[in-house]
């Protein structure tokens, strides 16, 4: 098994801080609860600590909400932090209804696993769920824009096929509310004339060895169901297939996924043929798109 | 909602996106260090230390720091002047807060025994415009898509600086310019001074040109050693804007060129450094947006060396890309020979 990522610093492990903004104080009990929480007994190390009790479950990035998250996305089933799972936001949310989110868990590959699929939370949000993809044929790399409500833990739950999680993190702060404002095209009220369209190109220049990446626009309106008097209306499933109706990709799409979402695939080749994009929201509106070449 | 769709960019935004867009310093960025007070400046006594500089006959400037906004400068990075007249004193900007009009009053009062007989407002970004509550009883002018966007957008710049700054904008409210100035030559006085509408940094951007004695404050289309703001920004107007106002001071005989941000020169530097960041800006986000990059991917590229020195960097680069590599990412899967969105 991968070590679990060092640690960067040895805080001042009386530091009281709620470990909101800044892990450190968890790499310290982490360091000391390692093995622990590595075969997920993390529950137990706080007696081998201090008095203090580790209410996050070993998690590096001190989340008092991971416990809870891993009960509720992996279950019983084995898990480790894997830092070679790239998790990438920016530091700090600039447009808290935009913010960019890109997971690369190509390193799983190279070690030897294959992906069942790869879940996305951010612990923080009040809908924690934000996607949940299955790369199928396609290379374990998504990017989206998210709804972030507060800053947050970010995570990448990669379920391998063995059935097992490999967990990947980062930390992104935000002033705060975009889950709970309603979005452009809700305000104006001009969702309703571009519902389910559909932009989609094939990028084959990003570079050698680069591969080919999908990039896909749909105009929905991704309510979140927080704001007063709008119930939660939005896309929840999207997939890729080809003329002998092969699957690609296929993904789930949670409330706080932006706005219009915007996605990007990534696949060794493109795909060969015609290739069709379907999928639906939650009120049932179908999608089916092909791709341009 | 009429008011807010004069003004191309911001359309349809809500409130609070658009307070994040105009973060302008939305907090401080992991790793960035908090900013030490500038010279002059009371944190304690929430006291600007404004200073009067002249920089021609009857021409005055109140720079701000050079910098993004931060408690430590108390928000007030703008820099704001004066042009005399026979009749009375022209006053460019009023600054971030009520505090800063009133300070800035003050500071006028102290060196002139000349009234201040029009307040004018640049553009409709906070700093131009949110002292104006210390001149409730001057006659404050604005073009007229800056009047509709303070309007519009007045609560939410308040709020914006509030959580940026603090206590020093206790009691600031917004007050929008009370009356739509019109482009031409001051009519009043021998002093031949233009006000110039031009473009292209916000909807409508006002340039004041004094021809007799050389001085120009060329409001927010202009910044010097300081990465421009592009909240509300259209690239190709403000490039054509760029192009049109360097054309008219090369006919001026150019003492001071006031820029909105950043220090006061005597030449075209400071165009030509905005033109330089604008031109290399849109050429980032067309080149990344037609090789398929994400937003995060373009928020992680390296900023070339030439503008690393630059005041604000890396976050308002950051921001720039956020607010506009969206419509250069649509408009790319649209097409395959997209050029700049407009």
């Amino acid at each position: 098994m991968p070590p679990l990522p060092a640690p960067q610093e040895r805080p001042d492990p009386a530091d009281p801080a709620p470990s909101a903004v800044m892990p450190a104080r968890r790499q310290w009990l982490q360091r000391s609860g390692r093995g622990l929480a590595a075969t997920g007994l993390a529950a137990l190390a706080p007696g081998l600590l201090r008095a203090e009790p580790d209410h996050t479950g070993g998690d590096p990035l001190g989340s008092m909400q991971w416990p809870q998250i891993r009960r509720k996305f992996t279950g019983q089933e084995a898990l480790q932090f894997n830092p070679e799972i790239l998790v990438q936001g920016p530091p700090f949310a600039e447009d808290a209804m935009n913010v960019p989110l890109q997971v690369d868990a190509r390193a799983l590959l190279r070690q030897g696993h294959e992906i069942d699929r790869i879940v996305l939370v951010a612990d923080r949000n009040p809908v924690q769920q934000i996607a949940s993809f299955m790369p199928q044929q396609a290379r374990p790399v998504l990017a989206l824009r998210f709804r972030l409500e507060q800053g947050s833990a970010v995570r990448a739950l990669v379920r391998t096929r063995a059935g097992a999680w490999q967990v990947g993190q980062t930390w992104i702060n935000a002033a705060g509310g975009g889950c709970t404002v309603p979005g452009a095209t809700r305000t104006d009220g001009s969702w309703a004339r571009t519902l389910n369209q559909v932009q989609a190109r094939l990028f084959s220049n990003l570079g050698a060895g680069d591969g080919t990446r999908l990039r896909v626009r749909i105009m929905h309106p991704m309510d979140t169901g927080l704001v007063a008097g709008v119930p939660a209306f939005h896309l929840e499933e999207l997939e890729l297939r080809d003329a002998a109706d092969r699957l690609w990709w296929r993904l789930e799409l949670h409330e706080p996924v932006a706005e219009n979402p915007l996605l990007t695939f990534e696949f060794d080749q493109r795909p060969p043929g015609r290739l069709w994009l379907q999928g639906r929201d939650n009120n049932g509106n179908l999608i089916r798109h092909e791709v341009q070449a | 909602m009429s008011a807010r769709s004069t003004l191309p960019g911001a359309t349809g935004l809500t409130s609070l996106a658009l307070a994040l867009l105009l973060g302008l310093g939305a907090g401080t960025p992991a790793g960035a260090q908090p900013a030490p007070a500038p010279a002059g400046v009371d944190v304690a006594r929430l006291d600007y230390g404004l200073k009067p500089r002249q920089i021609g006959p009857g021409a005055w400037v109140i720079e701000g720091a050079v910098a993004d906004f931060s408690r430590a400068n108390g928000c007030n990075i703008i820099n704001t002047g004066w042009i005399e007249t026979p009749q009375g004193l022209l006053l460019i900007n009023t600054g971030p807060s009520r505090r800063y009009g009133q300070q800035q009053r003050a500071a006028i009062e102290g060196l002139s025994q000349r009234p201040v007989l029009q307040v004018l407002n640049l553009n409709l970004h906070p700093d131009y415009f949110l002292g104006n509550q210390a001149w409730q009883d001057r006659p404050i002018g604005a073009l007229g898509g800056s009047i509709a966007g303070m309007r519009a957008e007045g609560k939410a710049y308040e709020d914006n600086l509030f959580r940026l700054c603090g206590d020093w904008m206790q009691g600031t409210e917004h007050r929008p310019a009370s009356a739509v100035v019109e482009p031409g030559f001051w009519p009043a006085g021998p002093r031949r001074i233009e006000l110039l509408r031009l473009e292209g940094h916000t909807a409508d951007d006002l340039v004041l040109i004094d021809h007799d004695q050389g001085v120009v404050f060329a409001g927010g289309l202009v910044f010097a050693d300081r990465v421009p703001t592009t909240p509300h920004a259209n690239l190709p107007r403000w490039l054509a804007s760029l192009d049109a106002l360097e054309a008219r001071l090369r006919a001026l005989d150019l003492k001071a060129l006031v820029p909105s941000h950043g220090p006061v020169r005597a030449d075209l530097s400071g165009l030509a450094q905005t033109r330089d960041w604008l031109q290399w800006l849109d050429q980032r986000l067309l080149e990344s947006a037609q090789r398929g990059l994400d937003l995060g991917e373009v928020l992680r590229l390296p900023v070339p060396e030439r503008f690393a020195a630059w005041a604000a960097q890396p976050a308002e680069y950051i921001r720039s890309v956020t607010q506009l590599y969206p419509r250069y990412e649509v408009q790319a899967l649209d097409s395959v020979t997209a050029g700049t969105p407009r």
